[in-house]
């Protein structure tokens, strides 16, 4: 850390005394903090580990079961069902949204600097995800909603968006895609801003072309900010919850019964608390891993600008 | 880890004027290249489409909050309000009579959005004084204090910050309701206000870039601790305050999972679990979608009004989160 201009100080070795005299305030200044990460967070989390191993259920006390629950989980369908939807809304989310945001930001950073369009591009992302899915909700109605409305007026059939079970996943991924894509956006576009404008110059006097010019500088430059969006709408998306509890709320048949809808339902559905937190503790392993593998294959933490 | 730094301060913090003025820059022209006709067109359609996809849900929302829910569903194709009326907003506000929405086609069941939307207003408040100012003092401590162990501490500080939130969800509930919190705003509230580790990551940035000479001579002038924090440093850092504060306000407004857990009674409960209760109840086979839309707008209105108001700061923030 950057050491103190001493200069104003005239005693010798102050430096030292004030390292060991600023303890005391730093620590007062930091109970507040200290309190809440122990009770709110360090505490509940090796709460949850320790649940994991009983057979809690809310009304009687705790008993510990071992690795009962985790060796059920392996047998249990509607986890791997669930897994399997979780991961089926996370590509179509996360694939849609990245590329859709890619192609916005390189479109708004050409043609346009306006606030008030990146204001307006990213109002969704602001707006709750209960109200974004109710709105959808409508839009997307079978019997009365205006898309299957429009869509009967124009002699096609009507889809079930949210109630059939092909559809119901893609479609919540969609919706959660017009939700996110300005946040997306926002991003990339600073990424592309922060790429210094004299190496396009100097591409441009080299005579590459625009698409070499994308390939070779723009994609490449971009690499850091594009590991740093993945890493969090990936881990973000894997949480799916709120627009499938005031939607779908798991079904039809658990076709949108995502993982953690599946948890909130075992514990506050079925009381399974001891079997709920085992869940959790895979979710949480899971999104380590994810959030590790892509550290490194994408390497976010170097810039191909800086080497 | 260290691209989830937020940029410091300067560049970051967009400021009114600088938008006409970097028009003509440089880097501007450098960007703008385009010059064919056709494909400017093509782009200003597609940048188009986009702000109608976008908006369009919102209008629609408008549009149906504005009907009258039983004709509405004769003109599903009406781009303008169905029989207009202002009685889906009156009924989730409580303000309309059972005969007056039963001949809407709305809704009769318990919902009281102004109940709900004064809860939300008191438990985010809640939660973004405290917590905005308590993380303050800790990214303070992280930043400007010189004391052994700071970073190595503020390293496990961060991992709270890399982990879900469903994780510590379930053993949160029973820690609220062990302190017999269950319906109340404080303990919706409770967990929040503390801190949150990416309030202090975030102002953390911000004090480092805080210039150390006032704090010297703040020192030399016999200023305690305390009358240098809240004097000198946090007026320094109060945009990014404000940014912050704004960002968190509107991140409690939307949260759902947590207050539905918690709170549950019509006293404790929250505007977007209103929406999920009142979303439930099928009154003709169908939600009441008017009065639905009139809650979901009524809810949306406060972030409508922060975004008009503090757009450009927000855009700012989200943008420099992303780049070192």
């Amino acid at each position: 850390m950057a050491t103190m201009p001493l200069t104003a100080n005239p005693r010798r070795g102050a430096k030292v005394s004030r390292k060991r005299g600023q303890l005391v305030p730093a620590l007062l200044f930091l109970l507040p903090a200290l309190l809440g990460f122990l009770a709110f967070f360090a505490w509940p989390a090796a709460r949850g580990i320790y649940l994991s191993f009983t057979d809690y259920n809310l009304l009687s006390d705790p008993e510990f079961v071992g690795l009962e629950n985790y060796a059920s989980i392996g047998g249990d369908s509607v986890f791997w069902r669930s897994m399997v939807v979780t991961l089926q809304y996370v590509l179509i989310n996360i694939v849609v949204q990245t590329i859709a945001a890619f192609a916005l930001a390189v479109l708004l950073h050409r043609f346009t600097k306006s606030m008030v369009i990146r204001g307006v591009v990213m109002l969704p992302y602001l707006i709750a995800n209960v109200i974004v899915a109710l709105v959808w909700y409508w839009l997307a109605d079978y019997n009365l909603g205006l898309i299957n409305s429009a869509l009967d007026a124009i002699g096609l059939d009507r889809i079930g968006f949210f109630g059939d079970q092909q559809y119901a996943m893609t479609t919540i991924a969609l919706v959660n895609v017009w939700r996110h894509l300005g946040y997306t956006t926002l991003l990339i576009f600073a990424g592309l801003q922060a790429i210094p404008g004299d190496v396009y110059e100097a591409a441009a006097v080299d005579g590459a072309g625009e698409w070499r010019v994308f390939r070779s500088i723009t994609l490449p430059l971009l690499r850091p900010v594009l590991a740093f969006v993945l890493v969090v709408t990936v881990v973000g998306s894997f949480q799916i919850f709120d627009t499938i509890a005031v939607t779908t709320q798991g079904g039809p048949v658990d076709a949108t019964n995502a993982i953690t809808y599946y948890i909130y339902d075992k514990a506050f559905g079925s009381f399974d608390f001891g079997y709920a937190s085992a869940l959790s503790v895979i979710l949480m392993l899971i999104l380590a891993v994810i959030a590790l593998v892509q550290m490194r294959v994408l390497r976010a933490n170097q810039s191909d600008l800086e080497r | 880890m260290t691209t989830l730094t937020p940029a410091p301060a300067p560049a970051s913090d967009p400021r009114p004027t600088s938008r006409r003025r970097r028009r003509g820059s440089p880097d501007s022209q450098a960007v703008g290249r385009h010059r064919n006709p056709l494909s400017r067109a093509l782009g200003w359609t597609a940048i188009g489409l986009v702000i109608l996809v976008t908006l369009f849900p919102f209008y629609w929302m408008l549009r149906t909050a504005l009907s009258n829910n039983r004709a509405m569903f004769s003109e599903p194709l009406s781009l303008l309000p169905v029989d207009p009326t202002l009685g889906p907003i009156q009924r989730v506000l409580g303000l309309q009579s059972t005969a007056d929405a039963l001949a809407e086609g709305g809704s009769v069941g318990d919902i009281n959005f102004t109940q709900y939307l004064i809860n939300s207003i008191i438990v985010c408040t809640l939660i973004t004084v405290f917590q905005v100012l308590l993380s303050a003092m800790a990214a303070y401590a992280f930043s400007l204090l010189e004391w052994r162990g700071r970073d190595a501490v503020f390293g496990v500080f961060l991992v709270a910050l890399l982990v879900p939130g469903m994780f510590t969800l379930l053993p949160n509930f029973l820690l609220v309701r062990d302190l017999g919190l269950l319906n109340s705003y404080l303990g919706i509230a409770l967990p929040a206000m503390f801190f949150s580790p990416f309030v202090v990551f975030f102002l953390r940035q911000f004090f480092l870039g805080v210039n150390r000479s006032f704090i010297e001579a703040a020192i030399i002038d016999g200023a305690g601790q305390w009358r240098i924090f809240s004097r000198i440093a946090l007026p320094i850092v109060m945009p990014q305050i404000i940014t912050i504060a704004i960002l968190q306000f509107i991140f409690y407004w939307n949260d759902y999972l947590w207050p539905l857990l918690i709170g549950q009674t019509e006293e404790s409960t929250l505007l977007t679990v209103g929406l999920g209760i009142f979303r439930s109840q099928t009154p003709q086979g169908s939600p009441d979608w008017a009065g639905l839309m009139a809650g979901s707008l009524i809810a949306a209105i406060p972030i409508f009004i922060l975004v008009l108001v503090f757009g450009r700061r927000i855009v700012g923030s989200i943008q420099s989160s992303g780049v070192k």
